[in-house]
């Protein structure tokens, strides 16, 4: 059961309240209330259906970022099995905003890297919320080179609303180690499955982002920077963030559109928060799935295509005449 | 991920300027004859890419890809104002179409790719077309073994044109790589600004980084540093002297010695 609750699921809780009553009457008085009950559910499985059939970007950007959503390290406990976390960049520290590691998953070896939010308020600050510092690419392109060297694929988990935007990070060069991993990705001799869990904003997303098979979850956004950024910027006010959210389109419908995104991988009834089980093993399938089909091709073919999918994208037009 | 940069010009109109370096009221017409450095304290105002081009170029020797590539607003973005208004006022200001010109070019008789972005057109944000001039730029100079010099000025990321100015950060990447491994010299000039997206991207990959000196470069701009860590920056936080002093340029170069540099390392490393 969730324990957050977002403002637009107030109505499914109070169903909730409803068949934990009935449940309960049922249970002390020993009237048989299972009846009642069933309706209930199947009203409150409408609900939702109806309501997450048609989020708004604004909400879906809030579902992305539910306190509840399953994160990086629920995936690598659910379904990456014997982790051996590799720690450090060899250069300044381990950034603990991102996760690095060899493990298994559906059956293949593989090297994980991930961005790490943290759950509870020490975690959380202990990895920065999920803001890699230059150290974390540095660590993450480590690992990649070293999957590179065994030929294992790499499989990342994208969540994060951006590097860290503080003295020390610009002082080791940000942008040097997400421009770094951005060459080095695209040049990596080994596949690459990317999937983006929860945020995918700015280049923080993408300096773990390249890959061969890009994966969404339903209800996850990505984007060139937050909505609050955006509006703060171009609105000149953070509270127009539910507009920028809309003008950004940020969706995963969106970044299939664009060519950005491979595949959408659905979540459960209400999103992956409200049963966090069924999202991993939905997810475990799907990129077990992708990483057996990038094991059949040679590598050269590989990496051919790999450019050809990060050359495509973008849309321009010709003018009439010279500038 | 643009910075948000003043929206005054550097150089506005009448006889007379105040130079944001020293202060001082300069006259209009000797910077532009020093190639917009201010003669009291070298301060280098912003220039245009075309300028720019005419500045390191050989006479006449620029032949410039895709001149006529612009952007359709592919997201139909509209926030205070229209991204197509935003784009047809930057156009009107700067007789561009986008905020990168790219093309072959001779730096004083060696042929090279050369590449320069325009400040003036929307802070040179990177959305699709400048992603796609840049890219093809460096295929260029892969196919026909010159070298890539690219004049980098940029607020980042051009947030109009959503994921797809992202994903250019990717793509040029990708292709200053093939250049990389095919073994193509590149080499990068960062100008005030250079930041964000583009920072973090081709900008940060060239083999040899030069700067102009005083621009400012990095990640995320210094407000914004300034706001979200409520963190006092050090003394010349994010300048070219302080990225060097970190270890991230090369050389830092005054503008009037620029075209001799580059056709110094082009003879030292090009082939």
């Amino acid at each position: 059961m969730a324990r957050v609750c977002l403002e637009f699921e107030k109505p499914f809780a109070k169903l909730e309240d409803q068949i934990r009553e009935l449940e309960e009457r049922q249970r002390t008085s020993g009237v048989d209330l299972s009846a009642e009950v069933r309706d209930i559910r199947k009203n409150l499985t409408a609900m939702i259906r109806k309501k997450y059939g048609a989020l708004e970007p604004w909400e879906i950007v809030q579902v992305a970022r539910h306190p509840d959503r399953p994160q990086t390290t629920d995936y690598i406990e659910a379904f990456v099995k014997d982790f051996k976390e590799l720690h450090g960049d060899r250069l300044f520290r381990d950034d603990r905003a991102v996760i690095c590691g060899l493990g298994r998953i559906a059956g293949e070896r593989v090297m994980v890297v991930g961005h790490r939010k943290g759950h509870d308020t020490r975690e959380k600050v202990e990895c920065f919320f999920g803001c890699a510092h230059p150290e974390g690419y540095r660590k993450a392109m480590r690992c990649m080179r070293m999957a590179e060297k065994f030929g294992l694929p790499v499989v990342a988990f994208i969540d994060t609303q951006g590097a860290y935007p503080g003295i020390g990070a610009e002082e080791r060069g940000i942008a040097e180690s997400i421009a770094v991993n951005l060459r080095e990705m695209s040049l990596l001799r080994t596949p690459i499955v990317g999937t983006i869990i929860g945020e995918g904003a700015s280049g923080g997303y993408l300096g773990i982002g390249v890959a061969d098979r890009l994966l969404m979850l339903e209800f996850a956004y990505c984007s060139v920077i937050t909505p609050e950024g955006c509006a703060a910027i171009l609105w000149r006010t953070a509270e127009k963030a539910p507009d920028a959210a809309k003008a950004l389109r940020l969706t995963a419908a969106d970044l299939k559109g664009f060519g950005v995104v491979d595949d959408i991988v659905p979540e459960p009834l209400g999103a992956a928060h409200r049963n966090p089980r069924e999202m991993a093993v939905t997810l475990e399938r799907r990129i077990g799935r992708h990483l057996r089909e990038l094991k059949q091709a040679p590598l050269d073919d590989l990496l051919a295509r790999r450019y050809e999918k990060l050359r495509r994208v973008g849309v321009t037009a010709e003018a009439a005449g010279p500038g | 991920m643009a910075i948000d940069g003043p929206k005054k010009k550097d150089i506005p109109e009448g006889l007379w300027l105040r130079c944001p370096g020293c202060g001082e009221m300069v006259f209009r017409k000797r910077v532009e004859e020093n190639l917009h450095v201010c003669p009291e304290c070298r301060y280098h105002f912003k220039i245009g890419a075309r300028p720019r081009i005419a500045l390191l170029a050989d006479a006449d020797s620029f032949e410039e890809y895709l001149p006529n590539l612009m952007s359709p607003d592919p997201l139909g973005f509209v926030d205070r104002k229209s991204y197509l208004e935003r784009l047809a006022d930057a156009q009107r200001e700067t007789l561009l179409y986008d905020a990168a010109v790219v093309g072959r070019a001779y730096i004083k008789g060696r042929p090279v790719v050369l590449g320069a972005m325009d400040p003036n057109f929307i802070m040179a944000s990177m959305g699709c077309v400048v992603g796609e001039k840049i890219t093809l730029g460096a295929e260029k100079a892969a196919e026909l073994g010159l070298p890539l010099l690219l004049v980098c000025a940029s607020g980042g990321a051009r947030m109009q044109e959503g994921i797809l100015s992202l994903a250019q950060m990717a793509k040029t990447s990708a292709a200053v790589g093939r250049l990389h491994r095919a073994g193509g010299l590149f080499i990068t000039v960062l100008t005030n600004p250079t930041y964000a997206g583009v920072m973090a991207s081709f900008a940060s990959l060239g083999d040899v980084t030069l700067a102009e000196p005083g621009a400012m470069i990095g990640f995320t701009g210094p407000r914004v540093i300034y706001e979200t860590m409520k963190q006092e920056l050090p003394e010349g936080f994010q300048t070219a002297e302080f990225m060097m002093q970190h270890g991230f340029v090369d050389r830092i170069v005054p503008r009037g010695a620029l075209r001799s540099e580059l056709a110094s390392l082009i003879d030292y490393l090009g082939r």
